[in-house]
């Protein structure tokens, strides 16, 4: 079996707006994205905009269980499925096969604080440490923390109960989950995909880790491709892109409407080296998009701004892209991390659709580890 | 030249040609089948870190590998590789460091621990409260950079997939308590598909430290029957008050039946079916009607084309939660009907406790071992039965039985529902 595969529906949300529409809007704009300095300075992040969360997530009493990284997914994914004209269908929504790529949530950052204040002063830290994890910390905080648990709460809210995968590995999370829902739906393993991911770049606990090895750019605004000779580095950004990706024959049943077709899937993981992201993409390249076409055609980069390994991505655009329009994402919203890859995928897709190409790249590239490219096309 | 094995769906057979496993009960097939088969207990008093004020103080940790200090992904993965190893050495497959394939792993979220926290805000402390803003100052020191790479949610899987030599990118995954059997059926799936001969499927999960214990205890997931500690993990009986956390890992060579014939490989049995739903109810509890685990286990014994008669044994999820069992016990009933009553079904969970992320992976190698040796491990500590359960556990004492089919059941949190069939024949 070798399938044509649409994709019917997106849902998207970040520092650029709500809706994919808001988001082309934005990119046609060409306005420099929103930026938050203070909140986290010297470290800068794309705020998300106000959400409308009601709209897709109408019980209060599942908001108070997630936390923001949860909400923005469920939000997005609501969408992509409304978008998708899904939404409420039991009986297909009861086979939809979900695949997430996520990391983890949020913390309880005063009591963090807190039990590490007291913790020097203690004659038995440990004891001290068991005590007040057992009395401060809320029951269902766990629960807003487990990776699998946006895909958890996204059966429990919009009823999405065929499978339930979640991969982890930050942006490579991202590429392996459309990679997997591609091949299964292109040898007739499953008909239908959510696949998405999203991500809180609001909290200090993320930014710990990316500050520990000095990963975030902290200077002045400016573009994923410019801060090269200064070091590189990202700006981390809130967001979340869900994408309903379906075989063509089921969509074309049920009366779906295709946004754009995904032609292929790519990703890799060889060891990092001079020279080996350029080598990967090239690679990934020539196996799908080795006819793209630049007249017509657009490519979404997925660049961190992560020293090397953005100029090495960029120089194999330049070579291979030739004049088409090359848009990066991260100057668009920021660093989304696991979701970065289906943003990039979902904004192709929209751009399709509306008829502005025939021909569509992306490219995402880990800022440690892990390429991917996605080939897609105008349908009809 | 002979036409390809095909199972009854027309797919290509997945045979298993390589075991590994850790847990708390030791290092190795041999060992650990061993220890299974006595109704030995792996759970013992917490050493790790003192248990003052907790109401839980037990587990089946894994102390016999160093991870020094201890820090759940260096745990996991230090396991990880120990089952790899003797998976893939069992399989005698490509050449060393270069397995024929891709790596499903199955591996705990990652996430700082408080050693790290409390160094972090030791190095940035400017004699204030410490806030978040307290650590950032001590993460722009540069002291932490080897910490960064240790809290990736990726680092584990590239670190093994280094190792093993695995083809392209490595998939880490979590599906909560079903993620090992997650692991096996991404695996199956790229080799029906056809887009790889061979596959490394693992499990892994060593992270028992104060705040995950501290928060399934917070969950009341945890038994509190802390004495004596081995006799606390006691699926399906009516005394039952929760799990008790394990650590292990296991690993599981997936080869192309014809592949694995063609380089004359021992096959050691197959996977013959996955099944798989999603549950809407609830975070953390199940359907009580049982229906999404119900459509999972029908799901893998359709998938296997075999028929809910066929199965033989049950190797149970078994967690030893009141609500678990009994759940567990309803849809494996309203599966195979009266018959039921009488078919074996045992909990590993009972003797290794419940590995958690790797748990599907370490029940799979129990459940193919038991194929293999004919010999069924018991669910140890019945000896209070609950009249709600009417399950023939293999109480206490390992049975001798013929042993054809085996349905391996994994239930998670958020909803996740995940069964697999093995075999010792093709079909």
């Amino acid at each position: 079996m070798d399938r044509e595969i649409w994709i019917t529906g997106i849902g998207m949300v970040s520092s650029a707006g709500v809706g994919v529409a808001a988001h082309l809007e934005a990119l046609k704009k060409g306005d420099a994205p929103q930026v938050d300095n203070d909140s986290f300075a010297p470290y800068r992040v794309h705020p998300v905009v106000a959400v409308p969360y009601e709209q897709q997530i109408p019980k209060k009493a599942d908001q108070r269980q997630m936390e923001a990284w949860q909400k923005l997914g469920v939000f997005a994914a609501g969408m992509a499925l409304d978008a998708a004209g899904l939404k409420g269908d039991a009986e297909r929504l009861g086979r939809l096969e979900m695949i997430v790529a996520a990391g983890g949530g949020e913390r309880d950052y005063a009591v963090d604080g807190q039990i590490l204040t007291q913790a020097p002063l203690s004659e038995h830290p440990a004891e001290m440490l068991n005590e007040r994890l057992m009395s401060d910390i809320r029951p269902t905080m766990f629960l807003a923390q487990l990776s699998n648990l946006l895909a958890g709460n996204i059966s429990i809210v919009h009823g999405v109960t065929g499978g339930s995968r979640t991969f982890m590995g930050e942006e490579q999370a991202g590429v392996d989950a459309l990679r997997i829902a591609e091949a299964r739906i292109r040898a007739g393993q499953a008909d239908a995909f959510l696949v998405g991911g999203s991500y809180n770049a609001e909290r200090p606990d993320v930014l710990l880790i990316y500050a520990m090895a000095d990963y975030l750019w902290t200077h002045e605004y400016a573009p994923v491709t410019e801060r090269e000779d200064r070091g590189g580095g990202f700006i981390l950004g809130s967001g979340s892109a869900f994408l309903v990706v379906e075989a063509a024959d089921v969509a074309r049943a049920r009366g779906a409407t295709p946004l754009a077709r995904l032609d292929a899937v790519a990703s890799d993981m060889p060891v990092r080296k001079p020279g080996s992201v350029a080598a990967s993409l090239d690679g990934m390249w020539e196996r799908i998009a080795a006819d793209f076409d630049p007249s017509r055609g657009v490519v979404f980069s997925g660049a961190t701004g992560a020293a090397g390994v953005t100029a090495e991505e960029q120089s194999v655009l330049a070579r291979r892209a030739g004049d088409a329009t090359v848009h990066v994402t991260g100057d668009l919203f920021g660093h989304l991390v696991e979701p970065q890859f289906p943003a990039g995928v979902a904004l192709a897709a929209a751009a399709l659709s509306e008829g502005l190409y025939d021909d569509a790249v992306v490219t995402g590239v880990g800022h440690r580890r892990g390429e991917g490219s996605a080939r897609l096309s105008r349908v009809g | 030249m002979t036409s390809p094995h095909r199972d009854r769906a027309g797919r290509p057979l997945v045979a298993v040609t390589g075991l590994g496993i850790v847990t708390s009960l030791g290092e190795g097939k041999e060992d650990n089948w061993a220890a299974l088969t006595a109704g030995q207990s792996g759970v013992k008093r917490l050493s790790r870190f003192p248990v003052a004020g907790l109401k839980t103080t037990i587990a089946a940790t894994v102390d016999f590998i160093k991870a020094e200090p201890f820090c759940a992904p260096a745990l996991s993965q230090e396991m990880a590789m120990r089952a790899g190893a003797e998976a893939v050495g069992q399989a005698g497959i490509g050449a060393p460091g270069d397995f024929p394939g891709p790596l499903f792993i199955a591996v705990p979220p990652v996430e700082m621990e408080w050693p790290h926290r409390r160094a972090l805000a030791e190095a940035g402390a400017n004699g204030e409260d410490v806030t978040y803003a307290t650590l950032l100052a001590g993460a722009r020191t540069g002291k932490f950079r080897a910490w960064y790479e240790l809290f990736l949610f990726g680092t584990v899987a590239e670190n093994v997939a280094r190792r093993f030599g695995t083809k392209g990118s490595p998939i880490s995954l979590s599906t909560a308590c079903s993620s090992g059997a997650t692991s096996i059926q991404l695996g199956v799936e790229a080799i029906r598909r056809g887009e790889t001969q061979a596959a490394l499927c693992m499990g892994t999960d060593g992270s028992v430290h104060p705040e995950s214990l501290i928060r399934f205890s917070l969950l009341s997931a945890l038994s509190t029957q802390n004495d004596p500690p081995e006799g606390a993990s006691k699926p399906f009986s009516k005394n039952r008050d929760g799990f008790v956390m394990g650590e292990g890992a296991a690993a599981v060579v997936l080869e192309d039946y014809d592949h694995a014939l063609a380089r004359g490989a021992k096959i050691l049995g197959f996977v013959l079916g996955c099944g798989e739903k999603g549950d809407s109810f609830h975070r953390t509890r199940s359907s009580p009607d049982g229906a999404p685990a119900i459509a999972a286990i029908e799901g893998a014994i359709r998938d296997a084309g075999l028929s809910p008669d066929d199965i033989d044994y049950v190797n149970a999820h078994g967690t030893s939660t009141p609500e678990n069992d009994k759940m567990e016990a309803l849809g494996l009933a309203s599966v195979l009907g009266e018959r039921m009553k009488s078919v074996p079904i045992s909990s590993n969970k009972s003797m290794v406790g419940h590995t958690l992320t790797a748990a599907g992976a370490v029940e799979a190698v129990a459940s193919l071992m038991t194929i293999a040796t004919g010999r069924i491990p018991p669910t140890i500590n019945y000896n209070v039965p609950d009249p709600a359960i009417e399950l023939d556990v293999v109480p206490n004492v390992a049975r001798d039985a013929n042993v054809r089919y085996v349905l391996s059941n994994s239930f998670g949190f958020g909803g996740q529902n995940t069964c697999l069939v093995f075999s010792g024949e093709p079909g």
